[in-house]
């Protein structure tokens, strides 16, 4: 009996820590005798990423006393369920970081504040308009919107052995004297022997890498007729989805088996020979440059060029909810976290392209270390993706087009096949939004 | 030969239940280098606590272990509390009504957790309960509570009534009969299902990302996906190292009251 008075009395005592504990949620202030303190949702997860981020931060509460800036770290992986969540209940963080596919589906409900007009000149001018359509978008009632500032950009490039590429004495690519995707095909298959393969395709999550590159051969995946979205799969779109398909099964340059693996996978087999080349993003430089085995000589190559070296591009975003409570000191904080040198600092965190045209030129970002270069280089070629325009997308590419490419990929289904389910059972998607 | 058979049964079970815990140790205490290698071994090569430096220098695991260990035993007590009445009112007073209730408590548990997570937010906000610990609490008492519901209608209906009809031929009240007889022959139930909503609370990640709001209320789960990136990358060391340190503490409540769990539910309650 006493046991059992002792466990409810512990009960008790664990509850009320419970109710005391926390519970000093800052309602953002806003009278006057106390700083406006805003709430800052970063996704940065990198080492030196969140460094830089929290050293912004401090710097920023420093200078100004009167706006407070709290950090909050939050993850990619479920961002978008927290911010609804928050949206709905109208209790959204005062500044959000996110990205533009994102934004697309959040300004269409009216979550998200329009910023054009509010933004200093000095920040719109320093971001190209090609950027800028990245974060440009409808507002659900016919009007169209800035809902967000990009500043973080990826490309598409190849990530190379550079030690077997001597060895097959193929031709080092430059940014102004790329690979064509002819070249990099018969490169590949003369760097597939003695068991190493040219090229390793990770395609757990084939579309947005595939769209991306479909550009180069000006493949869009999406029309829009008298106001109405489709899906097309012509000659154009089907190139890339060809090469692909080409290199796994006609010349057998890529590893099947690499197909399954998600973007960081092939690593391992990089570093042991095992793939000559990885496509990837620009930021995996950064588990390159800390994994490798000790004299390891990998070198970062442009991105390919079909009919033009263009790839379509998404970008990291910072934006103001429209039910924000202080709406102007949240674009105060985000002009000055946004600024040149502050966007060099975040893109050498994140291992990223900055949106800021000042910030491109800063030293460390054009240095051949890590191929900062290169990657720095291949910003030029960077337009918005075709995709972030349409409504529907996410589900068109959930339902329909990952396991239609994957299956095709896995040499499941024909090209034909793989076109004709993208079109048919996409548009029944699209309909639905479109009504 | 039979009893060296069972051992070699026992020590292959153990070391397949055992493997990925020792396997998230060997990943805590890699380089990134030997995580990238082709062929990992599960002994480093270079053992490194970098991992666990980074972990805790990174994010606040110890206050986040603190607020969670808060949060779970407020919840494991307070749902076994309030559960364990209802669920010998449910096992010994049988009838349409305890039926229907058995039902609704069942169907609750087919509602994806998605679906309520905005409307549990406005009414935690009406009461001034979220970013708070004790708002965490309730929520998970709340959807703990249906399934420990369950498992203590189970250990109720296990013991026989007899028992207490026993008692009552013996002179003792309900009140006595239900604290001399009947909490003993439960407590292993009680402790498992303290067990259970214990380990619940300490691993759930959803309400808590929505319902806390500031990082110096974060549980553990909320700290620890902070090392995982876009598209499934991670920072594997420090995500390890942070992982096993997150398990020790279920270890050690599991450690301290297994031999509960392990003594016989009936052992002696019935006279032969």
């Amino acid at each position: 009996m006493r046991r059992w008075s002792a466990a409810l009395a512990v009960a008790a005592v664990a509850l009320a820590a419970g109710c005391s504990s926390g519970g000093s949620g800052d309602d953002g202030g806003g009278t006057a005798a106390k700083p406006v303190t805003l709430r800052f949702l970063s996704l940065a997860w990198q080492k030196e990423s969140v460094a830089a981020n929290k050293q912004l931060v401090e710097e920023w509460n420093k200078a100004n006393p009167s706006i407070q800036v709290q950090y909050v770290q939050g993850s990619w992986d479920n961002v978008n369920d927290q911010l609804v969540t928050s949206f709905e209940a109208g209790d959204p963080p005062d500044v959000i970081h996110d990205d533009s596919p994102a934004l697309a589906g959040f300004s269409s409900r009216g979550y998200l504040l329009d910023l054009s007009g509010r933004l200093p000149a000095a920040l719109k001018n320093d971001i190209p308009p090609a950027a800028w359509d990245t974060v440009s978008f409808g507002d659900g009632k016919g009007g169209q919107g800035v809902y967000g500032v990009p500043f973080l950009q990826e490309s598409q490039v190849l990530l190379a052995n550079r030690k077997l590429l001597d060895k097959a004495g193929v031709r080092i690519p430059t940014p102004d004297s790329p690979w064509t995707w002819d070249e990099f095909a018969s490169v590949a298959k003369k760097l597939t022997k003695d068991g190493a393969y040219g090229v390793a395709w990770p395609m757990k999550s084939p579309v947005n890498k595939v769209l991306n590159l479909a550009l180069n051969f000006g493949g869009t995946f999406f029309t829009t007729t008298g106001g109405k979205t489709t899906v097309k799969v012509g000659p154009q779109e089907r190139e890339v989805l060809q090469r692909i398909h080409d290199q796994l099964y006609t010349d057998r340059s890529a590893d099947p088996s690499a197909l399954g693996m998600g973007t960081a996978d092939p690593l391992p087999g990089f570093f042991a020979g095992k793939y000559a080349l990885v496509p990837a993003g620009v930021y995996l430089r950064q588990q390159v440059a800390e994994q490798a085995p000790e004299g390891f000589d990998w070198v970062t190559l442009p991105p390919l060029k079909g009919v033009t070296a263009q790839q379509g591009a998404t970008s990291q975003t910072l934006s103001v909810p429209a039910d924000g409570k202080h709406p102007d000191e949240a674009v105060k904080f985000i002009a000055f976290f946004l600024n040149g040198p502050n966007q060099a600092k975040l893109a050498k965190g994140d291992w990223l392209l900055p949106t800021s045209t000042s910030a491109a030129t800063d030293p460390g970002l054009t240095t051949g270390e890590n191929g900062w270069d290169v990657a720095t280089a291949s910003a030029k070629d960077l337009v918005v993706a075709p995709y972030l325009k349409v409504n529907g997308f996410d589900e068109w590419k959930s339902k329909v087009a990952t396991p239609a490419l994957q299956e095709y990929f896995a040499n499941k289904i024909s090209l034909d096949e793989a076109a004709r389910r993208l079109v048919d059972e996409g548009n029944k998607v699209l309909e639905r939004y479109s009504q | 030969m039979r009893t060296g058979l069972k051992y070699l049964a026992l020590a292959g079970y153990v070391v397949f239940l055992a493997f990925p815990l020792v396997w998230l140790l060997s990943t805590a205490l890699k380089t990134p280098r030997e995580m990238a290698a082709l062929h990992p071994a599960l002994i480093p090569r270079h053992p490194t606590l970098a991992n666990f430096a980074d972990a805790f220098t990174e994010q606040d695991l110890v206050g986040g272990g603190l607020r969670s260990l808060v949060v779970a035993v407020a919840a494991a007590v307070v749902t076994v509390a309030l559960a364990l009445p209802a669920a010998y009112a449910l096992a010994r007073r049988p009838g349409v009504l305890n039926r229907v209730a058995i039902g609704w408590v069942l169907v609750s548990q087919v509602f994806p957790v998605i679906l309520v997570v905005i409307p549990l937010f406005m009414v935690l906000r009406r009461l001034e309960l979220v970013n708070t610990l004790a708002g965490l609490t309730l929520v998970h008492v709340t959807f703990v509570m249906p399934f420990a519901l369950w498992m203590l209608r189970g250990y109720v209906r296990a013991v026989p009534r007899e028992v207490e009809e026993a008692a009552a031929v013996d002179g003792a009240g309900r009140l006595r009969s239900l604290a001399s007889v009947v909490a003993p022959l439960l407590a292993p139930g009680v402790v498992a299902t303290l067990l259970f909503s214990f380990i619940s609370s300490w691993n759930e990640f959803l309400f808590a990302l929505v319902v806390l709001k500031d990082p110096e209320v974060a549980t553990l789960p909320l700290t620890l996906v902070r090392f995982t990136g876009p598209e499934g990358v991670a920072r594997l060391g420090p995500l390890a190292a942070a992982s096993l340190l997150a398990t020790v503490p279920s270890l050690l409540f599991f450690a301290v009251i297994q031999r509960r769990l392990r003594s016989g539910l009936m052992a002696g309650a019935v006279k032969g």
